[in-house]
């Protein structure tokens, strides 16, 4: 590129940048560092040190917390796995079915949930609990954490799948191995890396995943989105910013494998 | 030859359509046992298409094929005992060469130490032992077509397919890979089936060769009738140089036929079926069976002048304007030996032909 047209010699690109960086990053910035601070105020600084974080497994609320954390992991890790399997399911049939009659219509159907405002999908999900007479509870976040992974798992997933040529299972046929052979020998080893994406993706939404929980929660059960908005009802506290700063370490390293595990390439 | 227990693939009215595009029009043909046998024609002549309807990719739209005899139509690819070395080898990517080409036999029900045991020996056929442990981008893209023959081979198939498997590499290790292949199906005595769309490839490694066109087969022969005795003008243009001569057939007899090229130049050459007087033909000759002279010969020459000489390294060509008719292409071999003269552009000379050099070709 020539240094003309370089987008960094523009009147004021470096000032648009920063005010970028910062809108993006301060509040987290604020949060974490905060997080670690001695006082009980949200603005003073009074010094390092680690009793917020002390106070989140320890302290009066730690219970709550806890239980709060272990459902939201588990139900992360379940509606994730199953969201995942089904959208490869969905990906080899939409990308490998060939051209039957309602494939765009399918594509479309799988991936309209993500472009859907979530409060709407959270009324639709509460109402069709509510008729079926699904008791809300844990079960309830569940099935709806994972009908909504689905679109988050199966965009990778498509990516990668159709960036392989069908050649490979045809020569996989032409040696004797049945479709199923094919798929699992060939195919799948070949998604792999697609799948580990979608997946990965999947937790980071359901683990995150507030206002649908929200609706669908029954009383008592909460998820770690949950429960801190309920203790943020009752006035923030620094133990907060420290919850809120592990979970942001851990959807750093969640998003960072989920990139390259889309980059890995395992054919060299 | 009638028999089809004989053939190792026998195509019987074999037609291919795609909705109202019909791909392969009524071919039938026999290949037999132990035989290098090549498809060749144009891009989009139906080549490959009938390769992958060996194969089981496509399905016949109507006729049938048979394998030793056998009716393969209803049997999935897995099931037939046809192995493809693909165009663009459709090497597994995530797997090593040596798991590539054990592949076919773990799939046929072999144990995994008695493929990989069979898949040594099979590298060591094509040269590649050294590389069994890598995968296949770390391979060359000759070394590449060499595992994807192995992977192909290992499984020992009745019939080996082989879909333009040379087109993607340089033309030196194109030819070596040519006599490579040519010896690899003589000493496994598999029949190979070849698609290919570059004439000199198929002339250099066939038994016998297929020319195809528009979907239909043009001619079925060996190498030297395809050359030498092209039944019409596509195998004629499409198989090497030639000069096509529009003629006019004065007279027909004892097998001979007296012909006539624009000037009022007299040729004479063997008749063929569907000749008769008056007919507007066309004359193909090769330029290496042309001579030029001082003197010419009764009904087999044309006299002209010089127009060109082209200089190609093993031969000279020169470009002849034949007086009150057509341009004229002459290959002269470029050795000491013989009387051979170089006729400069300008200067006046003869155009001999070999006896048995001029084919006429009805359609």
């Amino acid at each position: 590129m020539s240094a003309k047209t370089d987008v960094r010699t523009y009147t004021g690109f470096r000032f648009m940048t920063i005010l970028c960086l910062v809108v993006l990053y301060a509040p987290l910035i604020v949060v974490t560092v905060y997080s670690f601070n001695a006082s009980r105020s949200l603005t003073v600084w009074e010094g390092l040190s680690l009793r917020w974080y002390a106070e989140v497994f320890v302290g009066p609320e730690s219970a709550k917390f806890k239980q709060a954390a272990l459902n939201s992991f588990s139900i992360a890790l379940i509606a994730a796995t199953l969201a995942t399997a089904i959208a490869t399911a969905a990906a080899t049939a939409i990308v490998r079915g060939g051209k039957f009659r309602l494939r765009t219509p399918s594509l479309g159907l799988i991936t309209l949930p993500i472009m859907v405002p979530e409060i709407v999908l959270a009324v639709a999900t509460l109402i069709f609990f509510n008729s079926v007479g699904f008791t809300r509870g844990y079960m309830t976040i569940l099935v709806a954490h994972i009908a909504f992974c689905i679109p988050f798992a199966y965009l990778p997933i498509q990516a990668r799948m159709q960036g392989i040529e069908d050649t490979y299972e045809h020569a996989a046929m032409d040696l004797y191995a049945t479709r199923a052979q094919a798929f699992r020998r060939i195919l799948l080893p070949l998604m792999m890396p697609g799948i580990i994406s979608g997946f990965l993706l999947a937790f980071i939404v359901s683990l995150d995943d507030f206002i649908i929980t929200n609706f669908v929660k029954g009383a008592g059960v909460e998820t770690l989105p949950t429960a801190i908005f309920g203790s943020v009802k009752q006035g923030l506290k620094p133990n907060i910013m420290a919850i809120s700063t592990m979970l942001l370490g851990f959807s750093i390293v969640m998003v960072t494998l989920s990139y390259f595990a889309s980059k890995r390439n395992n054919t060299q | 030859m009638n028999s089809s227990a004989e053939l190792a693939v026998d195509v019987r009215n074999a037609v291919k359509r795609y909705g109202d595009f019909t791909a392969l029009q009524q071919i039938s043909l026999g290949i037999r046992d132990n035989e290098f046998f090549t498809l060749l024609g144009p891009s989009g002549c139906g080549k490959t298409t009938l390769l992958r309807m060996i194969a089981g990719f496509e399905d016949v739209t109507e006729g049938g094929i048979f394998l030793f005899g056998d009716e393969i139509e209803n049997l999935p690819p897995h099931k037939r005992p046809v192995n493809t070395v693909f165009q663009n080898y459709a090497l597994f990517p995530h797997m090593s060469v040596l798991e590539n080409v054990g592949f076919g036999l773990e799939m046929k029900g072999s144990s995994r130490k008695e493929a990989a045991k069979r898949a040594g020996e099979m590298l060591e056929l094509v040269q590649l032992s050294q590389f069994a442990g890598r995968k296949p981008a770390q391979l060359s893209g000759g070394q590449q077509q060499r595992v994807a023959l192995a992977r192909a081979l290992a499984p020992s198939p009745k019939v080996l397919l082989l879909d333009e498997p040379l087109s993607a590499l340089d033309l030196k290790l194109r030819k070596a890979m040519q006599i490579e292949l040519k010896h690899i199906q003589r000493e496994t005595g598999i029949t190979f089936i070849f698609v290919t769309h570059d004439q000199e490839e198929a002339l250099t490694m066939s038994d016998r060769i297929a020319v195809m066109s528009a979907g239909e087969l043009q001619q079925l022969g060996d190498a030297r009738a395809i050359y030498e005795k092209p039944r019409n003008m596509f195998v004629a243009d499409f198989i090497g140089d030639t000069n096509l001569l529009e003629v006019s057939v004065d007279k027909v007899t004892n097998g001979r036929a007296e012909c006539r090229i624009s000037g009022n130049h007299a040729l004479s050459c063997d008749a063929v079926d569907g000749v008769d007087v008056g007919a507007r033909v066309h004359l193909s000759i090769r330029p290496e069976r042309l001579l030029l002279s001082d003197q010419g010969i009764e009904g087999s020459s044309l006299k002209g002048t010089v127009a060109e000489n082209i200089y190609i390294g093993t031969d000279i060509t020169t470009i002849m304007d034949v007086d009150g008719g057509p341009k004229i292409t002459v290959r002269t071999s470029n050795t000491e030996r013989g009387n051979k003269r170089i006729f400069e552009p300008g200067s006046r000379a003869y155009v001999n032909m070999e006896t048995g050099a001029a084919r006429l070709l009805v359609d």
